[in-house]
Formats: structure tokens, sequence, C-alpha cells
């Protein structure tokens, strides 16, 4: 196996070179696309557009005997377009929406375009062994022709959207202004969707019409994972999908029997879930390890609260039981945490008791301070009754950050004149909320 | 029992079934759902083949179950937790689960029968050969009994939770306050398309059973907007389609299954014209009737106005075309209308309003004054209550005009000084 | 009556009307906007006012009537008009920032194909600053607050250096802060002779911010100074009555009858 890789990727078989920049092509294409019909929330006109080629395809080889990929491609366009105006019909005239139209019109087409397909194959009318491609896409069946075909349409989709890149941009994010800004948005959403029908078309001879609509989908949902840009969303998206046409087209040249499309999707979603799991900020593992540390702070400020607020009445020295009975939690749980805060040198033992270091508490006086300015502030501003404060509060000091601390100093003590220096507890008693927080 | 016969029932069971569960599907818009839960029970499908070496049913209806089971979940978790449009969520899921059965009925298709192009439309061909063999006697083909098990499972669940079904489907809310579960209710239909689109897999192909739950259910919506008609159409349509299909097929060789869904296709497109109120046709005939209605309240009201204005009492033929401002192509109609109705009558020596054409004329008159009066009153400027009242005068009907006089007490003159006549006694509606 | 004089009018609309559906829900609409002033469109819900600023842009059909603006339909007047829309009518988790969200202000200028360069990047980092954003223009949109998203919008607007501005519902879900600061921008645009509408749902506050009122409840109810017509009686007129019979001729006008 290992030397039918480098044979393929070595580009000397031509034959090979054409499937490859096809795949790259193609790929490309439906993840620049995808991004735009994504955020347009059209997800599944792809999938309708694709599946409603299908008789197109057939009629068109039955009309012309010729399996030439411009004249196949044309054919699956005007039935595509065909399918996507019985959509507008079916919703604009009736009470059918939006979700059974696509389905409708979809299956239906599809149905025609298997009736045609079965047709042909059982009349014997020459061999039709290029026309099931269309279903299950074989970019193995490409030659140079194709790809010549291909390579125009790809370069004019890949213009069309450098040059408009602005104006579908402001189409999808707010068309009503793009209107008022004197840009006719009909024209420009129709150009939209010409440039999807195109590029479904580019790519259904290697990923077939059943599959069409995943490379129009996942490529962009992946790549919108990694970025807040649209730019760089959709050149991501454009990659991701390159890479699973030339994944998918590598892995069915090894087992001839295996059609392209569903390898590509399957490549495709590989870099989708691997995306959902992996990336930075947005990624599962990344939002997990946000909320572990989220969590840790806020546990650790609970426990320098408790030790503050316990040396304010004079304690000195911290016993485990009271931290335990202050906090509300289980001994072994202040022990471990007690341990933690030990390594990070915020608290220290003496005689067997703790007691909180200069640097413990220094912060500790900060997250009491934060608690109390809010408490006042909830409470002076009348928003809450001070008996009712302790538990908002403790729940919104871990994200008060020092700018925030400091525009609070500055209306408290402008409204109130307050004193910050000598913030008391606004608790005469104790408030009988226990700060225990989510377990760490 | 001829062959046409046995597949055009099978054909007939498996739309009925699909037709009941899809007419919820379509009216709870989770078409596209079902669409995708019907792709991604094929690597259960073909699992189940692998594993069991058989096509022993059961094992099929696991992987199917279990298949449907994670498709529902991961696009739920993708919507929910990983804030993934919806649209797109199903995408990614069921096309993933599609390509991943293609892959694995291509790479083991040696070893089981089962092939590509089965997968996208099924083999129904076959079921008068494919037996159900009990003690060495033929109990007829499997997939009847099969698909005729689906059928009285779905029968039985539709009708025991029809109530349940109704609510969930127009009001999930309100259901939830009833105390009845609708997340229930939706795994269970759910559970329902994943197992019928097995049962019909083999028959039918995947993609096309898409085709046996939204066209039937569709097209019935067109033709009633009562439940139950709705649910009787849509299987008189899947059977109607499955006999259509199979003659179709024959007389043109092809794919059966593909057939039956041409001609669901068929039935859909002529509802969509035919349909009274909701087709394309009746629609038309509609603004048609209405056009015309107008263009003879104009040539009344035209009429009665001269009449006021100048006494004129007969008119030529061509002063009532021009009276009012009716289009010109709409004119002959009009009046041939008026005639027709006994509001206008004569000849060639003059057509004058008869006693019905005066009392019509002066209502519409009287409506129309009444709502430049109404419009006056609400602050609207005076040359423009003209032009309102006149797109408004056609439809005010009885009740309205009775508001609209105690609205502007009852008020004898319109604001351009004209009288507002009296109401005069009630015609018969007709 | 149009005035002779229309090339100093900044809004003019005549006999309009706007139907959804072939429903009217705006009646008959005529009225004059002079130049200068902070208007406040103010009517209970549906009552048409967002449909009117619509209308006005060419976002939705008129039923009948125009509109012109210093004279010259809209269409030709494009540039020397401001739209701040609804903030929910767009995506707010779409992959832009604020910056791009802003230079989408200078498209109309830019024509087809052409891309914002250094200039309106300059212009645009401007608008947010006045505003008080320019520490946000790189952030990603869904990360700002309702407030903030609002601020962008109307840096947007800004951009547009226009004569005309157009706001539906700027104060809708912004805090105090945001409020104050709109006013004032608002205010300043004022004194700069430029003309602004605003749709406003805040009663309260109408004499205080605004110096000319429309007040609308399917058709004009009054348009005028807010010191002479923004008077007790106008308000039941707007907010009071219930308009059924409007209300039910739209209705029917949208169900034709069957027969006679």
């Amino acid at each position: 196996m290992l030397d039918q890789t480098l044979r393929f990727f070595s580009l000397a078989d031509a034959n090979v070179r054409y499937v490859l920049l096809g795949s790259l092509l193609i790929g490309g294409t439906s993840g620049l696309l995808g991004c735009f019909g994504v955020l347009r929330k059209r997800s599944l006109m792809g999938d309708a557009l694709a599946h409603a080629a299908l008789p197109g395809v057939a009629l068109a080889f039955m009309l012309t005997g010729s399996k030439a990929l411009p004249v196949l491609i044309l054919g699956a366009a005007i039935s595509g377009l065909l399918g996507v105006l019985a959509i507008q019909v079916i919703v604009g005239q009736t009470r059918i929406k939006s979700d059974a139209a696509i389905g409708l019109v979809l299956s239906v087409f599809f149905g025609l375009g298997i009736v045609l397909l079965t047709h042909v194959q059982r009349s014997g009318a020459g061999n039709q062994s290029g026309l099931d491609k269309f279903l299950f896409g074989q970019a193995a069946s490409l030659v140079e022709e194709d790809l010549r075909v291909m390579a125009w349409l790809a370069a004019g989709i890949l213009a069309a959207v450098v040059l408009f890149f602005k104006e579908f941009k402001g189409l999808i994010f707010d068309a009503g202004f793009l209107h008022a800004s004197g840009f006719p948005t009909r024209l420009v959403d129709l150009g939209l969707m010409g440039l999807i029908v195109l590029t479904v078309m580019v790519g259904l001879q290697a990923v077939g019409v059943v599959l069409m609509a995943a490379m129009l989908i996942t490529p962009a949902v992946a790549a919108r994972f990694w970025t807040e840009r649209l730019l760089t969303m959709v050149w991501l998206s454009a990659l991701f999908g390159s890479l699973s046409g030339v994944v998918g087209t590598f892995v069915s040249s090894l087992a001839p029997r295996l059609p392209t499309g569903p390898v590509m999707v399957l490549v495709s979603t590989a870099l989708f879930a691997f995306s959902a799991l992996f990336a930075p900020r947005r990624g599962a593992l990344a939002r997990w390890r946000q909320h572990r540390a989220n969590v840790r702070r806020e546990t650790r400020h609970h426990l320098l609260r408790a030790a503050v607020e316990l040396e304010e009445r004079g304690v000195r020295g911290l016993g485990l039981d009271q931290l335990a009975v202050r906090l509300g939690w289980p001994q072994g749980r202040v022990r471990r945490w007690a341990g933690r805060l030990a390594r990070e040198g915020l608290i220290q033992s003496v005689q067997g008791r703790w007691q909180l270091t200069e640097a413990g508490r220094q912060q500790g006086a900060f997250v009491v301070k934060s608690h109390r300015l809010w408490e006042y502030y909830l409470v002076h501003r009348e928003i809450l009754a001070a008996d009712h404060v302790d538990r908002p509060a403790d729940e919104v000091e871990h994200l008060l950050n020092p700018e925030i601390i400091t525009r609070l100093e500055e209306i408290l003590q402008q409204e109130r004149q307050l004193d910050i220096t000598r913030l008391g507890n606004l608790h005469k008693g104790e408030s009988g909320h226990r700060p225990g927080g989510r377990e760490g | 029992m001829s062959d046409a016969f046995w597949i055009i029932l099978t054909g007939a069971l498996a739309a009925s079934s699909c037709g009941l569960l899809g007419t919820f599907l379509v009216l709870r818009r989770m078409s596209l759902l079902g669409d995708a839960l019907s792709h991604a029970v094929l690597p259960g499908i073909a699992l189940a083949f692998f594993l069991s070496g058989s096509r022993a049913v059961l094992p099929m209806f696991l992987g199917a179950a279990l298949a449907g089971l994670c498709t529902t979940l991961l696009v739920e978790a993708l919507h929910r937790r990983w804030r993934v449009q919806e649209d797109a969520s199903i995408g990614i899921v069921f096309t993933a689960f599609f390509a991943l059965g293609v892959v694995l009925i291509s790479a083991y298709a040696g070893q089981v029968d089962l092939d590509q192009e089965c997968v996208l439309y099924g083999e129904i061909a076959y079921t008068p050969w494919d037996l159900l063999l009990w003690k060495g006697a033929s109990l007829g083909p499997r997939p009847v009994w099969i698909l005729g098990g689906m059928l009285l499972a779905n029968l039985l669940l539709v009708g025991l939770c029809y109530k349940e079904l109704v609510i969930s489907s127009f009001d999930p809310a309100m259901a939830v306050a009833l105390g009845i579960n609708a997340a229930a209710i939706h795994y269970l239909l759910m559970g329902a398309v994943s197992l019928t689109t097995v049962a019909a897999f083999e028959s039918v192909g995947a993609i096309l059973v898409v085709a046996l739950m939204i066209v039937p259910g569709s097209a019935a919506y067109l033709w009633s907007d009562r439940l139950p008609a709705i649910l009787g159409l849509a299987v008189g349509f899947g059977v109607a389609a499955a006999a259509g299909g199979y003659y179709l097929a024959s007389r043109w060789d092809s794919s059966i299954a593909g057939a039956m869904v041409v001609v669901q296709g068929g039935i859909f497109g002529v509802s969509l014209l035919l349909a009274p109120n909701q087709g394309l046709l009746a629609r038309l005939v509609q603004r048609g009737r209405l056009s015309l209605r107008m263009a003879q309240d104009h040539m009344l009201l035209g009429l009665v106005r001269r009449a006021e204005a100048r006494s004129e009492s007969h008119w030529s033929r061509l002063q009532v075309h021009q009276a009012g401002k009716v289009p010109t192509w709409l004119r002959g109609l009009a009046f041939r209308q008026l005639r027709r109705q006994g509001l206008v009558a004569g000849g060639a020596e003059g057509y004058h309003l008869t006693q019905a054409g005066k009392g019509e004329a002066l209502r519409l008159l009287r409506g129309h004054r009444l709502w430049e009066t109404y419009l006056n009153c609400l602050g609207l400027p005076e040359d423009h209550v003209h032009a309102g009242a006149d797109t408004v005068e056609h439809f005010l009907d009885d009740q309205l005009r009775q508001e609209l006089s105690a609205q502007v007490a009852g008020a004898q003159v319109d604001p351009q000084g004209k009288r507002i006549p009296d109401p005069g006694p009630p015609l018969a509606q007709g | 009556m149009p005035a002779e004089n229309g090339a100093q009018i900044p809004l003019q609309i005549h006999d309009m009307t706007i139907a959804y559906h072939k429903k009217p829900v705006l009646w008959d609409v005529d009225l004059e906007v002079p130049a200068g002033k902070l208007v406040g469109i103010v009517g209970p819900n549906g009552a048409g006012k967002s449909t009117m600023i619509k209308a006005v842009m060419g976002l939705v059909p008129k039923a009948s009537g125009w509109v012109k603006v210093y004279g010259r339909p809209y269409e030709e007047m494009r540039q020397v008009i401001g739209y701040v829309p609804q903030r929910e009518s767009v995506d707010w988790d779409f992959p832009i920032s604020a910056l791009e969200v802003v230079l989408m202000g200078r498209y109309g200028r830019l024509g087809w194909v052409r891309r914002p360069g250094e200039e309106d990047r300059r212009l645009a980092r401007e608008a947010l600053a006045k505003v008080g954003m320019a520490e946000y223009a790189e952030r990603q949109i869904s990360q700002l607050s309702g407030g903030q998203q609002q601020r962008v919008f109307l840096a947007r607007a800004l951009i547009q250096d226009a004569r005309l501005y157009l706001m539906d519902e700027p104060f809708s879900g912004v805090d105090a802060a945001t409020e104050r600061a709109i006013i004032d921008l608002l205010v300043e645009l004022r004194s700069q002779h430029r003309t602004i509408l605003v749709v406003h749902h805040d009663l309260q506050t109408v004499t205080n911010y605004f110096d000319w009122v429309i007040m609308i409840n399917m058709r004009v109810v009054a348009n005028g100074p807010t010191a002479e017509v923004f008077t007790d009686e106008n308000l039941q007129k707007t907010y009071g009555g219930r308009l059924t019979l409007l209300s039910e001729a739209a209705q029917a006008m949208a169900v034709p009858p069957r027969g006679r």
C-alpha cells in the first residue's frame, strides 16, 4: 500500500493528476459557497438542488446521446433550477411550508431521475455506466476534457466570490441595509444562487447527487469553529473541502468499487468532528477547560474570602473545622483545597492551623472587596434588599475584573459618598448563605 | 395471485404506512428530519446484515432503531450544545451516517446480497419470489408480511395516540400543560419513522421512502384542512400511486419504486393545480372573479353618480361602458354580468338601472360615503379620502356598514358635501 | 400640499398606503418633515411605525402614494439618507467585527466590486470613536452587549454622513448610559442641521428628546412640533381608540368575500 500511496502522490500518472486536481477544485468551491449557504441558513437548498439535478442529467443524455460533461451539466443545471423554482412556487402559493416543499421536490425529482436512469440502463441504449456515477460520484471517471470545463467553472466561481465578496457579505448580514445603500438585493441574491448552482454542477460527478449537500455544509460548519472572521472562515472552509476531496479521492482509488462521494463526506465529517472537539475557544475541549478553570477560580475565591472574613473577626489560625462550617463544605474538600492554596503560597500552616500569607491576604481582600462592592451596589441602587444580596453577589464576584471594580467604586463614591476604604460587612449577623459554590 | 398483484400490494402497504406517519411529519414541520432519518438508518441496516449474515428482519430493525436513535441524539447535541444551526446539524449528521452506510455496503458488497442501487430504490420487482417459508409451505411474499405488520403497528400507534399526536403537533406547550409528554410522542414518532423506513427499505429503498412519506400528505393538505380527511386522502393517494407506478414501470421499462414516486409527484402536481381554494387554478379564478365584481361595482357606482349629478336615468351602451373606472377589457363582461343579474335592463333604445340595480348601487354609494366620512373623522386630509374609499367600498358588507354608520353617528353628508343614501331595505344575500 | 421649494424639505410623503399581503396596514399617510429637527415617531404596537420607515427606504412596497427626499424621489437620494434598522433584524452571531459592520456603511459610496480602503477604515474608526466604541473595533459582534451593538449600528449610520437619518427603535433594549450617549449624538447631528427621524417606544421621554413628533396608529394622527401636537387629546386618539373598523376593513380586503 505504501508504494501505491507514493505512486499516487508522485503525480506521475496523468489520470491521477486530473482526478486530484478535479477533487481539489470541487472540494474548494463547495467549501467556498457552502459558507454563504450555511450563514444564510439555507443549508438544505443545496441538497434540493443536487437531487433535482438528476433527471436533467438523464434527459440530457437521452436527448443528445452524449455523455460529455458540459452537456450533462447543462441538463443538471436546468433541472436543478426548475426544482428550486418549484419550491418557491409551492411555498409562495400554498400553505405547504418550506421544509415539506424542499423534501417533496427533492424526492420527486430524484424519483424521476431514477426512473429515467433505470430506463436507460434497461433499454440497453449504449453503456450507461457513465450515468450512474452521478448517484454516488466517481472522481476516477474524470478525464481531461471534464477537467477543462470544471477548471473554467471553478475559476469563474472564484472570481465572482472575490469580486463580489462585500456584496455577498452585506446581503447575508443585513439585506435591508444593503438595499438601503442602493444595491439591488434581488439581483445579488440571484447571483449567489447562481453560484451555488454552478458549484453543485461542478461537484456532481465526483461527489454524486445524494451526498453533494454534505460538501456544502460540513466544511463550512467545521471552519466556523476556528474563527470569528468571515474571510478566514471562507478560506478555511475551502481548505477543508479541498482536503476532503483529495483524501477522499485517494482512499477510493485504493478500493475501486468504493465510490468517491461517501469517502469525501466521511473525511469531511472527520475534519468537522476534530474541529468541534479541538478548536480553541469554541471547541468542546477548550470549553471544558475554560469551565474547569472557572470552577477552580470560584472555589479558590470562596476559600480565600472565608479565611479573610474569619480573620476579620479576629480569629487567628484557622482550623479545618471552622473553615468547613463557614463554607458549608465537607472537611475533605477543605483539606484538599487548602493544600492547593498552600502550594500556591496563599496560605501557610502555622502550628497545625492555617494562616493567610501576605499574598493570600491581598488576593483575599480583593475578592472580599468585590463581593461587598457588589452587595452595596445592589442594595443602594435598590435592586435587592440587604438580606438577599449575599447569594447574587456570591455568584457575580468572580466575574468582576479590576476595570469593573474601579467603575463600581467610582459610582458608589459619587452617588453615596461611600468610603470605600472601610467597606464593612452588610450583614450584621450571618447571612445564612453558605458560599458553597459548585463542586470543584 | 399474479405477480402484479403482490407487487402492487407491497407498494400499497408501504405507501400507506409512510403516508400515515408522513402526514404528521409534514404537519409538525419535520419533513427534513424524516428525510434525514430515512437516510441515516442505512449503516444500522448494513451492520445488521453483516453481523447477522442474513436478511433476517429483527436484526435490521434493531440496527435501524439504534441508528435512528443515534441520529436524533447527535442532531440534538450539535444543535443544543455546540450551537450549530438546526438544518446544518441535520445535514451534517445524516450525510455522514449515509456515507458510512454506503461505504460499508461497497466494502462488503461481495459478501452480502445488497448493492448500492438497491439501497437507493429497492427491489420491489423481486417481491413475488421473496417468499416466507414456514415448515416448507409458502405463506406469501415476505415483504407483504413485514409491511402488513408495519401498517398494523402504525395504525395502532395513530389510533391510540391520536389526541396526543394532534395536540403535540399543533400546540406543544398546551400539550405539556395538559400533562401529555410531548417528548415521548416525538421519540415515538421518530422511532416509528425509522422502523417503517426499514420495513419499506427492501422494497423501495432509502431515498424514495421519503417521497412516500411527504408527498401524499402534502397533496392531501391541499384538498382539506381536517386531519382525518388528510390522513385518509394520504393513504388513498399512496395506494393509487402504487398501482399507477407499477403500470408506468411496466409500460416504460424502469424502476417500479421510482415510477411510484413519479406518479405520487403527478398526483401532487394535479392537486397543486386543481385543488379548490389552495390550487393555482382556483386562485386564478378567484382573482378573476374579484376583478369582475369590482368592475361591476364601479360601473354601478358610475351610473348612479351620473344619475345623481345630471338627473339622468337612461344611457346608451357606450355610456354604460364608460361609467366608472373600468378597464377596457372588462367592460363588456361587466356589462353582460350586470344584465344577467338583473341589475341593469334595457335594449337598443337605452339602458337603465332596475329596482334591484338601484338598490345595490345605493348600498355601494352609502358604503363609500360612510367610509369617507369615517376617514375624515379620523383626521385624514380630504383630498385623499375618495381614493381610499374607492378601494374599500367593495369589501364592506352589511355588518361593517352598520358599524360604520354607528361610528360616524348617523351622518347625512359626506366630506365632499354629497348626501349619504339611507340604508334601504336589506337585500337578500346571493 | 407639497410646497414649491420641495428641494429644502427633507421628507415629503403623499397619500401613501401600505399593505402586507393585500391587507392595508398604513392608510393614506400624508406628511412633511422640516429640516433640522429631531423627530420622534410614536404609536402603539403594530401601528405601522416601522412600516413607514421601511416604506420610505423602499424595503416594503407601497400600494399607493409617493415619497420625496429633498424634492427628489428617494431612489435618487440614497446617498443622503442614513438608515439604522432594528437590532433584531440581524444575526449577531455572524462572523464579523464591529469595524466591518461600520464599513458596510461605506458600501453605497463604493459601489460594485470596489473594496473598502485605508480612508474608509479611518472613517470607520472615527465613527466608532464617536459612539465610544473605539476599543471594540476588532471585537466580534456576538461578544458585544445590546447597548454596544446598538452603538455599532449607529456608527454605521454616522459614517454615511447623511442629511436625513431614519432610525428604527434605536433605544430599545439598551442601558441608560447608552441611551444618554445616543441622544447626545442625535442632538449633535441636529445641531449640524441634519434631520433625524426616530421610531420611539417610550412616551415618557418624548418631550425631553424630540422637538417634532409624528403620532401614528394605522394612519397619521398628528404631525408637528412636540409642544403643539403632543397633547392628551392626540395621545388619546393615538393610543386610546381601538380602530376596529380599520382593522376589520383591512381584514375583509385580505380575504375577499365570496359572491355578493
